[in-house]
């Protein structure tokens, strides 16, 4: 039996995965949308920025930034669930600025947002759910809200193709 | 065919309308043609919109912003008078990645309408127009100049915030 993984490199290694699968995407840096975790628990953050307005009368986020949004908090969410048990294994240990340790992203299929109310000018935030996850496809919910967390602006459904089984990661055992 | 001041004034619309959206002019998109016929916006690639930099292609979120936008100015110049719309629900389908460099071009058409809801549907493509990258279909809210509220943009703000329309999210314009 090994001695247990120090609390401080423990979060920090959790972390530091995270920030690199994030990394991994351009656009979620330039849209504005970061992770906050607990434990394997993640809830996507869009802070909020005037680029995303579209429409500046009332003002309320253009549709297409929700959807990004929605669609990125997808992804990462099926690809840090898929990942977990082989980062915490150390079998996957994905690194920033080192696109061949980070796990292949799900491509997606296709994405349905229901638009429930204006998305307001100010930070949101998402969890998405796996519905199910095989090998080939997955289905995944997204719930958006701002300030109340019952009050959902924004749904979406996806369908992802998952990356086929691929030779084990440089980094990994 | 000859310009009437009605298709005129809805070209001018149109204008204001991806001026008028922040979101739309930081993807750099411009209108490349508007009528009641439909709507043709496109895009620049950009390194910092890439969804995945081993292959470049560009995140479906920017090519979802596009279609949106597309489709809500399809909307707008199917007739005159059509001053605002807000997308009610979305669905893309991903067809394939565009590729690396390449202008992105949607096509939006509104091909039904009620008093209250518009249909649209719409396609992108990368520079092999053959072959689309995605297709969306989607509801979209409007309202008309004079309806709930009047045409001029700085007039509207405070009327327009209860109606229906605005309660939803998505696009708009002045």
């Amino acid at each position: 039996m090994t001695a247990p993984e120090p609390v401080e490199s423990l979060r920090r290694r959790r972390d530091d995965a995270l920030a690199a699968i994030v990394q991994g995407i351009p656009y979620a840096a330039w849209l504005g949308v970061g992770f906050d975790r607990r434990g394997d628990e993640l809830t996507a953050v869009l802070r909020y920025d005037r680029k995303q307005i579209g429409n500046p009368l009332l003002p309320a986020l253009h549709g297409g930034a929700i959807a990004a949004f929605l669609e990125i908090a997808a992804v990462v969410h099926l690809t840090w669930a898929r990942s977990w048990d082989g980062m915490e294994a150390g079998r996957i240990i994905p690194r920033a600025g080192d696109p061949d340790s980070l796990p292949r992203l799900p491509k997606t299929i296709d994405i349905t947002i229901d638009y429930l109310r204006s998305g307001l000018a100010r930070d949101a935030y998402a969890r998405a759910r796996i519905v199910r996850s095989g090998r080939r496809y997955a289905s995944v919910q997204v719930e958006a809200w701002q300030d109340n967390r019952d009050r959902l602006f924004a749904q979406a459904t996806c369908h992802f193709l998952m990356p086929q089984d691929q030779p084990p990661l440089p980094g990994g055992k | 065919m000859v310009p009437s001041d009605n298709a005129r004034h809805r070209a001018k619309l149109a204008r204001q309308f991806i001026e008028a959206i922040p979101h739309a002019a930081a993807l750099g998109m411009r209108i490349d043609g508007l009528g009641p016929e439909g709507a043709v916006i496109s895009m620049p690639w950009d390194a910092r919109f890439v969804g995945d930099p081993r292959s470049g292609v560009i995140h479906g979120g920017v090519v979802s912003a596009l279609m949106d936008t597309c489709a809500g100015a399809a909307v707008l110049g199917r007739e005159a008078g059509i001053v605002s719309t807000a997308t009610i629900d979305l669905r893309i389908d991903y067809m394939r990645g565009a590729a690396r460099g390449q202008r992105i071009t949607a096509h939006a058409t509104c091909y039904h309408m009620t008093r209250s809801v518009a249909f649209v549907r719409a396609w992108a493509s990368d520079e092999d127009s053959e072959n689309p990258v995605a297709v969306a279909t989607g509801a979209f809210t409007y309202e008309r100049a004079g309806a709930a509220t009047s045409e001029r943009a700085g007039t509207a703000t405070d009327e327009r915030a209860g109606t229906a329309t605005n309660e939803r999210a998505g696009t708009a314009t002045p």
